[in-house]
């Protein structure tokens, strides 16, 4: 008995070991030494990093471009979800009960889920150089080059500082969509078709039914996507990075707060700073991972 | 009656959306696909004229002077090496969380799954130095430190953890004891059980969590950034960006599109090939 006892114990140990320090090695040792070195000045050459409190912190409250950051962080928050999952639960509709008597999917709606879902399969960094080259201000750029032969002037999709965040924003909508859509199919599908077929009988038209009946069962999932791009609109960086003029720009006009971490870090060396930085987007994260679990309290329909 | 329904105006905008955003999607890359075979003139004179001949060598200057290969056989190195152990010890810590009671499992898991509110920027810079540190250490230090695939692979496991381990414990839960217990009492060890009886059954999971993973770790851009900052290391994604940033006015652009294209057809193949398990996989880890 006690051999036995022995046993599970070793080969519980065993198979924790080589996870277990991974992960405390450079998962959590990194994340719990940001906060201490956020309170140091260190510019990583240095043997030992002077302690200066919250000296960083102050400074950050008055550094414009971290909070121009913050506040393309802030909008893409609100707008992304929004508008991707709007665009998803039509397509979504559309393909699964957008069919014939409204119950029914559309013809070649498996073609459709198939295409739209392909940008989510590409790095993020192959859509940066893509869309770099679409948008290109010149007769060159995929978009630019139609609309000059036209004899329209071109457009500065990336080089106009009023524009260039909308861009990033399209972009990052272009790629999400079509996982939403999926995602939204595989809950539409988990519902039972009766629930359609009755809401038609009683005679609901396609809007009411999507409004009535669609979205109030869709909800969990919803939500789901909501926290999703919450934490992918929080966590943007290669999009910005690669395809943006001047890595965040033009005039700070698309930047985000990992690409002002990274900037700091390796740009200037300011590791402390930093970390500061970092410190605050986490604190951002935490706040909207709160938020988001208030308002999903919401009674779950049964089915 | 029925054909008639289906061609009303509503269908027909129906259609006409689902078109528009089909089209919002291939347009840009056959684009590429097209600007790919073009030459340097041609790319620059208008951006939708027909190539006058197929310049295939745009893809050979990719390949060799753009090192897109080695890239790609950089990226796939420390793909399967991180994947593989991903998922060898995911599994692993996944299985004994979910099934084996102890004091501190709870306290493990937690610290496992904690990893998903933290974002990776704020580890940014210690990762780098603890990274730099491993260097230094006796022995292996060579292989695991700064610019090494091996410590990188090591990298991409940790920060693997989190959702492999929330996702496959909350599989394992769902499987039946009885079948490892009758193998137990044949006198089968814990660990046999484990990956003659347990990791069969838990195979959709597994499945599911291993394209994830795949995907993830293919696309992975911010961790190679900082930690292989060698040009000889770099993985597709580092050389696929930095083509178009560093390269600036006199880039050889016929090569650029070559490269993009080189980079998306292979995903296009295995997607089109997988796309259901693909789907499935990556769509998972939300509907738990």
């Amino acid at each position: 008995m006690t051999f036995n006892r022995y046993r599970r114990g070793l080969f519980i140990t065993s198979f924790l070991a080589a996870p277990v320090i991974l992960y405390l090695v450079y998962v959590i040792s990194p994340n719990v030494q940001a906060f201490y070195i956020a309170m140091t000045d260190w510019r990583g050459v240095s043997a030992t990093p002077a302690f200066i409190g919250l000296e960083n912190f102050e400074r950050l409250l008055g550094d414009n471009v971290f909070w121009k950051a913050v506040s393309h962080n802030a909008a893409l928050l609100v707008l992304l979800p929004v508008i991707t999952i709007v665009i998803a639960l039509f397509f979504a509709f559309l393909l699964n009960v957008g069919g014939r008597q409204g119950v029914s999917g559309i013809r070649g709606s498996t073609f459709y889920r198939v295409v739209f879902f392909f940008p989510q399969v590409l790095a993020v960094t192959i859509v940066a150089v893509l869309f770099q080259q679409v948008l290109r201000p010149d007769a060159s750029g995929m978009l630019n080059g139609p609309l000059m032969a036209l004899g329209i002037n071109p457009i500065g999709f990336l080089s106009d500082s009023g524009l260039a965040f909308w861009s990033v924003l399209g972009v990052l909508v272009w790629q999400a969509v079509g996982f939403y859509v999926v995602l939204f199919s595989a809950g539409l599908a988990s519902i039972p078709k009766e629930m359609f077929e009755a809401a038609q009988i009683d005679g609901a038209g396609r809007v009411s039914m999507f409004f009535r009946v669609t979205l109030p069962l869709l909800w969990d999932t919803v939500q789901v996507a909501w926290v999703y791009l919450g934490i992918l609109a929080m966590d943007v960086f290669a999009i910005v990075w690669v395809m943006t003029v001047q890595q965040g720009g033009p005039d700070w006009s698309t930047t985000v707060m990992a690409a002002e971490i990274y900037r700091n870090a390796f740009g200037y060396f300011r590791f402390g700073y930093a970390s500061a930085l970092g410190v605050v987007m986490f604190l951002f994260t935490v706040g909207f991972a709160i938020l988001s679990l208030r308002l999903s309290r919401r009674e779950r329909i049964e089915y | 009656m029925e054909r008639r329904r289906r061609l009303g105006p509503l269908g027909v905008l129906t259609h006409l959306a689902l078109v528009i955003w089909t089209l919002l999607v291939l347009v840009p890359l056959l684009w590429t696909f097209l600007a790919s075979v073009k030459s340097e003139d041609e790319i620059f004179g208008s951006a939708w004229s027909l190539p006058e001949t197929l310049r295939w060598d745009n893809f050979a200057r990719a390949w060799e002077q753009a090192h897109i290969g080695q890239y790609m056989i950089n990226s796939v190195i420390v793909v399967s090496f991180s994947t593989f152990g991903t998922m060898l010890v995911g599994s692993m810590a996944a299985y004994v969380l979910a099934r084996y009671p102890f004091r501190g499992n709870r306290t493990i898991y937690t610290l496992f799954v904690a990893g998903l509110a933290f974002p990776f920027f704020l580890a940014l810079s210690p990762l780098f130095f603890v990274v730099q540190n491993m260097g230094n250490v006796p022995l292996i230090g060579q292989f695991i430190g700064l610019n090494t695939h091996a410590g990188a692979v090591l990298v991409y496991i940790a920060y693997s953890m989190p959702f492999t381990i929330f996702f496959l414990a909350a599989f394992f839960r769902t499987l039946p004891t009885s079948v490892g217990e009758a193998a137990m009492v044949d006198g089968a060890s814990h660990t046999r059980v484990f990956f003659q009886i347990m990791m069969p059954m838990a195979k959709p999971g597994i499945i599911s969590i291993t394209i994830f993973n795949i995907l993830g770790q293919w696309n992975q851009y911010q961790i190679p950034l900082i930690l292989l900052q060698d040009r000889d290391k770099w993985v597709l994604s580092q050389g696929i960006a930095d083509i178009s940033t560093a390269a600036g006015y006199d880039a050889d652009w016929a090569a650029l599109f070559a490269a993009l294209t080189l980079a998306i057809l292979p995903m296009l193949v295995v997607y089109t090939v997988f796309q259901r398990q693909i789907q499935s996989g990556l769509t998972a880890g939300a509907l738990k």
